[in-house]
């Protein structure tokens, strides 16, 4: 009787094409323009270019990457920095975009929407533009903020920031941050405004107002959000360029301060001034980003977002 | 009948036309360079001059930024898209492109005769016997400076060590002009205006340059330290702020007429003329007693080949027997003062200041840049790693002794000179 029943089902459910036919569009340009690439990549970090041919080497260029001294060094320093950029972005980006969203979603607020655009703006400005902007900005021969800082008679706190090892790399972070903030703000806000109004109001009339509202209603209730910035911020993050390399060069000086992975592979793949490119070990350093970021990613998707609560109203 | 054949004659008119347009059409030959700063020169003069005497070729000069022309570059030969004359970078860049097989031979080009050995040997292979860029130019290092500035502190142009840093500081103390206007921001100002330009008067020239790609002399040797000794007695001259401080700063900083002194390669004559208001002279750099023999580099810096996949082989060889011509010569050098001529033949230029840069020819004894020629060859790259540690030592971050130990150590792990 089993057996007659799934007869008929597959009877009456024949193959579904149209499910193929619709998916077909997206897959196809996705394989093209994104998996194709990527195993392209990957093949291409398994090989060496010995007399100009491609020479199978199995994990060659990893060991070169991780064992000889000077690969292995200027891949640690650059990973390292990459942490570095990561964690200033979590812990003044994400905040402060939380904190704008928060106060741009109070009812109170006038001219919400002005704020809202103003400090969304820097996001859709070009890097290059960013990367010049604040150059100039902190130039100390043409900079206003040395003349900024003078007026408030702290010129002796000023220090060319972009040209010192120790401050260059965090400087670049802010700036970052400063161009970025709008993008947790937006997602955030939008978390925000969709908690029903019944929850605030009966958390109102518990008595709950104010800030111990927001941390004990509204937080909880926008996690899954943060979770998804967050994770949004580490494959960012991770995969940079555009600002070190509009604002400090390939070389990512002072003294490599500001080298990241991606200035990192630029490098090395494509080569620079009198270095000629190395296409296949530049391969082998974007795919360790990708090994990098997919370990980040999974560990986001299997640790944490399934741990996140979720409410529905 | 007439109106059949008047029809058929349209109809291969029609098509025939077509390919006699194709054959009357202009051969368009594109030159690819890093040189954006000469765009106009190019358009305005030299293209004009050459299309005037040889009808038919039209010559699109197409430059990308310096510092993303040799990426783009090798991209664009890769794919197959690169212009028909490809502007040659000096030594292995190059080099790497014709074992590749993008660069034409030029050896028996037309023209090629007008050049010494000394101006073709950084377009060929390493035995000499196959060249593949015509030699357009060289460039001189030394310093610029401000006339009015050294007239007004009654201060002249420095010969020995000595002089020069009281000159700097006189400067200094009396506080109008900054002293020297360079920055370590974009690092190669340090190494090419810094340790490049000062360095040869201390391992002396070609002879030092060569022992050490022969592996007699190493870059740990008192000789090659002690550049970067004086270039970390630079820094109290430089402006407030130095560290972050870009090229072109420092080239406003110095035609504005806020600093005195100006580490130069004599590539800025021409931007300097247009954009100062004030006279400049320049010095060659100090030598360490009075009386030592001087050398200056004259690097060979610019060159023009063949893509070896050109449709337009023929043409573009015309424009390079040009290119190796006298007439070009002269157009070139006075269009661009302070990119000196390598051809044999004299050329008359009418710059004063290009004039002084190409007389000290003649007392000094001329070198290249010693990171050019095969020391660049691997991985650390030795020329991109000067850059870092000249930046270094100036910003005191690192003492010349380790700067030149770590760039020894680089350059033993990957060469091995030929015992």
């Amino acid at each position: 009787m089993s057996e007659q029943s799934l007869e008929h089902s597959q009877d009456k459910r024949p193959t579904r094409w149209h499910i193929a036919v619709f998916l077909a569009p997206a897959l196809l340009v996705y394989t093209a323009v994104m998996i194709l690439p990527l195993f392209g990549t990957l093949q291409l970090s398994l090989f060496r270019s010995v007399d100009n041919v491609q020479v199978f080497t199995g994990f060659d260029n990893f060991r070169t990457l991780f064992g000889d001294p000077r690969w292995s060094a200027s891949f640690w320093n650059a990973l390292g920095n990459n942490t570095w950029f990561f964690i200033i972005h979590m812990l003044v980006q994400n905040p402060i975009g939380i904190l704008l969203a928060a106060l741009l979603s109070s009812p109170k607020l006038r001219f919400s929407a002005f704020y809202r655009t103003a400090i969304f703006i820097p996001t859709i400005l070009s890097f290059v533009i960013v990367g010049f902007a604040w150059k100039l900005i902190l130039s100390p021969l043409w900079g206003v903020a040395p003349n900024l800082l003078d007026l408030v008679g702290l010129k002796s706190l000023f220090v060319p920031w972009l040209g010192k090892e120790e401050y260059a790399l965090t400087a670049l972070s802010l700036i970052s941050v400063w161009q970025f903030v709008g993008i947790p703000m937006m997602l955030i806000y939008a978390a925000m405004l969709s908690i029903p109004d019944e929850v605030i109001e009966a958390a109102e009339c518990d008595g709950v107002t104010g800030f111990s509202q927001f941390w004990k209603i509204k937080l909880p209730l926008i996690l899954p959000s943060i979770g998804i910035i967050s994770i949004l911020t580490f494959v960012g993050n991770f995969n940079a360029f555009d600002l070190i390399y509009s604002a400090q060069g390939a070389l990512a000086g002072p003294n490599y301060a500001t080298d990241i992975l991606g200035t990192f592979l630029y490098r090395t793949f494509f080569g620079f001034q009198l270095q000629t490119g190395d296409p296949n070990m530049g391969a082998t350093i974007a795919s360790m980003m990708f090994f990098i970021i997919l370990t980040g990613v999974c560990v986001y998707l299997f640790l944490i977002q399934t741990r996140l609560r979720r409410y529905q109203f | 009948m007439k109106h059949r054949l008047l029809t058929g004659l349209l109809m291969a008119s029609s098509i025939l036309g077509s390919a006699g347009i194709a054959l009357a059409q202009d051969t368009t030959l594109t030159i690819e360079s890093w040189r954006n700063d000469d765009l106009a020169i190019w358009q305005e003069k030299l293209i004009p001059a050459f299309e005037a005497k040889n009808p038919g070729i039209k010559v699109v000069f197409a430059p990308t930024a310096p510092t993303e022309y040799n990426a783009a570059l090798n991209a664009k030969l890769d794919a197959g898209s690169a212009g028909d004359l490809i502007t040659c970078r000096p030594f292995d860049a190059s080099l790497e492109l014709f074992k590749k097989g993008q660069l034409a031979d030029l050896t028996s080009l037309a023209g090629m005769e007008n050049f010494s050995d000394v101006a073709k040997s950084a377009w060929q292979t390493d035995d000499g016997k196959a060249s593949f860029c015509v030699p357009m130019a060289s460039v001189i290092h030394g310093f610029i400076y401000n006339k009015e500035a050294f007239d007004k502190l009654g201060i002249t142009p420095p010969a020995t060590e000595e002089e020069f840093f009281a000159a700097l500081d006189k400067i200094k103390a009396d506080g109008t002009y900054i002293p020297m206007a360079m920055g370590t921001k974009d690092l190669w100002e340090a190494a090419t205006m810094g340790y490049q330009n000062i360095g040869p008067n201390y391992w002396k020239g070609e002879e030092g340059r060569l022992a050490l790609i022969k592996g007699e002399q190493k870059l740990t040797d008192a000789d090659w330290v002690a550049p970067y000794t004086t270039l970390a007695k630079w820094k109290p001259y430089l402006g407030d702020g130095f560290e972050a401080q870009s090229y072109p700063d420092s080239q406003n900083l110095f035609t504005l007429g806020r600093a005195a002194i100006f580490p130069a390669g004599s590539w800025e004559i021409s931007v300097f003329n247009t954009q100062a208001q004030f006279k400049m002279g320049a010095f060659p750099p100090p030598v360490q007693k009075a009386g030592d023999t001087c050398y200056i580099s004259d690097h060979n810096d610019i060159g023009i080949g063949l893509n070896a996949k050109s449709k337009n082989a023929d043409a573009a060889k015309t424009f390079l027997t040009w290119v190796a011509s006298p007439d070009f010569a002269t157009i070139y050098a006075n269009a661009l003062p302070g990119f000196f001529s390598l051809n044999s033949a004299a050329v008359k230029m009418e710059d004063p200041l290009a004039q002084e840069f190409v007389s000290w020819r003649e007392k000094c004894k001329p070198t290249i840049r010693s990171t050019y020629q095969v020391l660049s060859r691997g991985t650390p790259n030795l020329e991109n790693e000067t850059w870092v540690k000249s930046a270094n030592v100036i910003n005191g971050t690192e003492t010349p002794e380790a700067a030149a130990a770590e760039l020894q150590k680089g350059l033993d792990s990957w060469y091995k000179p030929a015992k």
